[in-house]
């Protein structure tokens, strides 16, 4: 396994250490959405700090993680998007649309935290 | 005789003909499956850290290959990155050839349009990759494969 995912509580932590293949960010992926279920879990963080490339189809994985999840009837936050990366996405139109991020590990946990108060994130605009 | 049949020719920028540049540092990657997209971009950042680009350059570059050597991957199955440190009048730079012998793009300008794909992806391979490198070139052969230049300059 590329990523190791921690349990913590009620929230699943995958830390990405290193560059990714596109068969690691699958797995990770599918490892999520198994994950999520098999422990109960009620949110997702998927640390990006490491990542000092996202292309179109990091981007496009982790969107779709995001979604799938969601279907699963849990919340994910990316956090650690570095700004150099920020910048490259915005140029090539990745936005991450329907997406929640935060800065770091601490403010995503914050977000899932006050995810689970109001019920899901749900009442957050912008989805799809 | 024929030779430039089916070829189709895009220029992103309307520099004039440019005058030729020297390659300094020549480097190539095999790309056969996904591990070699992120050995391209990790062997492209470093020769581009020795021209002096700036960390947000790094990144651009990095991506741009990384898009290259995926469409490598998704439309021909294999073909070679070849990366450069180039110099012309004066000026440094990166240059990445993307080359293969697939099926080669019928519609190019289709294909440099945003949000067009025939692989069932985003679709933002090639427009992606202009706008993220100063010059960028696209010449392709139907059944003979597909070249593309792109350039940077610091």
């Amino acid at each position: 396994m590329a990523v190791p995912i921690l349990k913590q509580g009620p929230y699943l932590i995958a830390s990405v250490q290193s560059a990714l293949t596109d068969a690691d960010l699958l797995e990770l992926r599918n490892a999520l959405v198994e994950k999520v279920g098999r422990f109960r879990s009620r949110g997702v963080i998927v640390d990006v700090t490491a990542l000092d490339v996202m292309d179109s189809f990091a981007s496009r994985t982790l969107r779709d993680i995001a979604h799938m999840i969601r279907l699963r009837g849990a919340e994910t936050v990316i956090v650690g998007i570095q700004p150099e990366v920020a910048f490259t996405m915005v140029q090539l139109g990745l936005t991450l649309e329907g997406v929640a991020t935060a800065l770091d590990l601490e403010e995503g946990l914050a977000y899932l935290d006050r995810a689970a108060k109001t019920g899901g994130g749900e009442t957050r605009s912008g989805g799809a | 005789m024929k030779k430039r049949r089916g070829k189709s020719r895009s220029t992103a920028r309307k520099r004039p003909a440019p005058t030729p540049e020297r390659v300094r540092v020549q480097m190539r990657v095999a790309i056969h499956s996904d591990h070699d997209i992120v050995t391209a971009r990790q062997e492209g950042r470093l020769l581009a850290k020795q021209v002096g680009f700036s960390d947000t350059s790094l990144t651009l570059i990095a991506t741009a290959i990384s898009e290259l050597a995926r469409n490598i991957l998704l439309y021909a199955r294999e073909g070679d990155l070849t990366l450069g440190i180039v110099e012309r009048n004066g000026q440094s730079g990166i240059a990445v050839v993307a080359s293969d012998r697939g099926p080669g793009i019928p519609d190019l300008s289709r294909a440099l349009e945003v949000g067009y794909s025939t692989s069932g992806s985003l679709g933002l391979g090639l427009p992606g990759v202009r706008r993220l490198m100063d010059e960028f070139e696209v010449e392709s052969r139907v059944g003979r494969g597909t070249r593309v230049t792109a350039r940077k300059w610091r």
